[in-house]
């Protein structure tokens, strides 16, 4: 068996979002950087356990960026798995990112390739389908659960209004949210372990990138929160009736 | 080159949020000069032809009973046939899970830039420019799409829908349609309640509730509202709630008219959730709770006096 999981670097959950240079740029100024938490507690924690049913299981990780991505794909091998490969470029949209782990997964021939549902950054939840498409193969996307029986994947994923149980011969592409896993820290033998596991750096395929951020902006600030009596609860109905016609 | 919008169906009937992407694909074909017309998959029991009021023009079906349910596979491969065989320009889905599962796949496909979780009209004045939420709704972001074909993936509730007069032209298609790779073994659909995603107003509770036994009086402040119910991710996590009721930044984003937090300090990663709300009311008896800081409307008090009451006057106001 052999395990894909795409890896996205981004900023901590409790970062402070603010833009320079004319609004064309995040401010990377005090920011923590951390694996995405899709990426690292629901994908990556579940193909850690895979392994650990299945121990001749192989698991590499992917990202697209430049150097700065190193210490967070490390954390990730301190996590678990095998090795590392980091394609040497800035990750310029969603289908250049997808069509250089395409190119990989072509190459390599996964039998599973995890993705987190989204970035926290960028909130595209594009990668996971576009690696489907560009290596023709079936996606699950918003999995909740992933089980193994042979080369059969049960995979239970959510769906408007409910959630469904799908039965799919690998390979896959699995795009992973809460439930696939729970959260872990890396321990100490982890850590000291991933420091001789393998980065390999490759360079990116020539791919051109059909999207490009102008600009970014921050939302209007709310006008201040209207308080009401706890004693005059009638008045609070009766703003949200009249004033905000929300009910 | 038209707009070519894709049309969810569930069990035959046209999804909400289908209505909303209509409108502002029409209102987008409107801006470029070109028609709206809408792509159906799966047998529908929904009269296709009053889609014309919300601006479509033609109604295309591929009427394959295969399509009755979600596969991506398939739905890529027929929904990028569509829009070769129609010369359409501009494809747009809905950001809901079904548009999650496939509106990547079709760009990639056909080699188009995409934009999901758009939340306005693209800016055609210089080029084709797509406004979108990043950060988790912590701020915006203005992408230009240079492909020939593009793709936008419009964020539920971000845009009114508006339905006036007119009948759309149904036209059937005639594509080739496969056998699915991925078996569908159980649909387990939460069958009595608002759907969370396409609800107009969620209630949702958090750790000031003090235990799951307490859930009682916000459940008959939902029931009367017609709400879906929400929590705080403490709350789940304790079993509380189950984990679908789980809103923030690593669970369900969500965008109502109201949203009612009941007991929630407002962490941060909790308004990443909740912050595309149109209004929102905050009951939290500490005064210092970030959250009133992201509220419209607030109380400071104790939950457990303030929400019964809550529930009589809503009765009251309806007269019950």
């Amino acid at each position: 068996m052999k395990i894909l999981v795409c890896i996205s670097k981004t900023p901590d959950t409790t970062a402070r979002i603010a833009f320079t240079d004319n609004n064309t740029q995040f401010d990377e100024n005090g920011v923590q950087w951390i694996i995405n938490p899709y990426d690292e507690w629901y994908s990556l924690v579940r193909a850690i356990e895979l392994k650990e049913k299945d121990p001749a299981t192989v698991i590499h990780l992917i990202t697209v960026g430049g150097p700065d991505c190193d210490p967070v794909i490390r954390k990730a091998l301190a996590l678990g798995g095998d090795e590392a490969i980091r394609v040497n470029a800035p990750a310029k949209d969603s289908y250049y990112v997808a069509a250089q782990i395409a190119e990989i997964a072509r190459q390599e021939k996964y039998d599973i390739i995890f993705t987190g549902k989204e970035a926290i950054d960028f909130n595209g939840s594009a990668i996971g389908g576009m690696v489907a498409e560009l290596t023709d193969t079936p996606y699950i996307s918003l999995a909740t659960k992933f089980e193994l029986t042979g080369n059969t994947a049960l995979i239970s994923r959510e769906i408007e209004g409910g959630e469904e149980t799908d039965e799919v011969a690998l390979p896959v592409v699995v795009s992973c949210q809460k439930g696939m896993a729970e959260q872990r820290i890396p321990n100490m033998r982890g850590i000291m372990a991933a420091r001789t596991k393998p980065l390999k750096v490759v360079e990116p395929a020539a791919i051109d990138a059909l999207t490009s951020i102008l600009s970014f902006e921050l939302p209007p600030a709310k006008a201040g929160v209207k308080l009401v009596s706890p004693d005059n609860v009638a008045e609070l109905v009766r703003l949200l009736h009249e004033e905000a016609k929300a009910i | 080159m038209s707009v070519l919008i894709f049309i969810d169906q569930s069990e035959g009937h046209i999804k909400k949020a289908s209505y909303e992407v209509a409108t502002y694909g029409a209102k987008l074909a409107a801006q470029l000069g070109t028609t709206a017309e809408a792509l159906v998959l799966g047998t529908v029991t929904d009269n296709l032809a009053d889609l014309g009021k919300y601006g479509i023009k033609i109604v295309h079906q591929v009427a394959n009973e295969t399509l009755n349910h979600l596969d991506a596979q398939l739905f890529t491969n027929v929904i990028a046939e569509s829009v070769k065989q129609l010369g359409a320009t501009v494809v747009i889905f809905s950001h809901t899970q079904t548009g999650k599962a496939i509106s990547a796949n079709v760009a990639a496909r056909l080699q188009a830039g995409i934009v999901t979780g758009a939340s306005a009209l693209p800016d055609t004045s210089n080029g084709f420019v797509v406004k979108k939420t990043v950060f988790s709704g912590k701020a915006f972001a203005n992408i230009a799409i240079h492909s020939a074909i593009k793709v936008i993936s419009l964020n539920p509730n971000s845009f009114h829908t508006l339905a006036g007069d007119g009948l759309a032209e149904v036209s059937s298609l005639a594509i080739a349609v496969g056998n699915p790779k991925v078996k569908i073994n159980s649909v387990d659909k939460i069958i009595g309640e608002v759907p969370l995603t396409e609800a107009d107003i969620v209630v949702s509770g958090g750790r000031g509730l003090k235990g799951p036994e307490n859930w009682g009086i916000l459940l008959d402040l939902a029931k009367e509202l017609h709400a879906a119910t929400a929590c705080s991710r403490p709350v789940a996590d304790a079993n509380w709630r189950p984990h679908h009721e789980h809103v923030g930044q690593t669970g369900v984003q969500i965008a109502p008219n109201l949203y009612i937090a009941l007991g929630i300090s407002g962490a941060i990663q909790h308004l990443a959730g909740v912050n595309r709300s149109k209004v929102i009311v905050v009951i939290n008896k500490d005064p210092e709770a970030p959250f009133f800081k992201a509220a419209d409307y607030g109380i400071v008090g104790d939950l457990f006096e303030v929400v019964p009451k809550l529930t009589e006057e809503i009765k009251k106001m309806r007269g019950e």
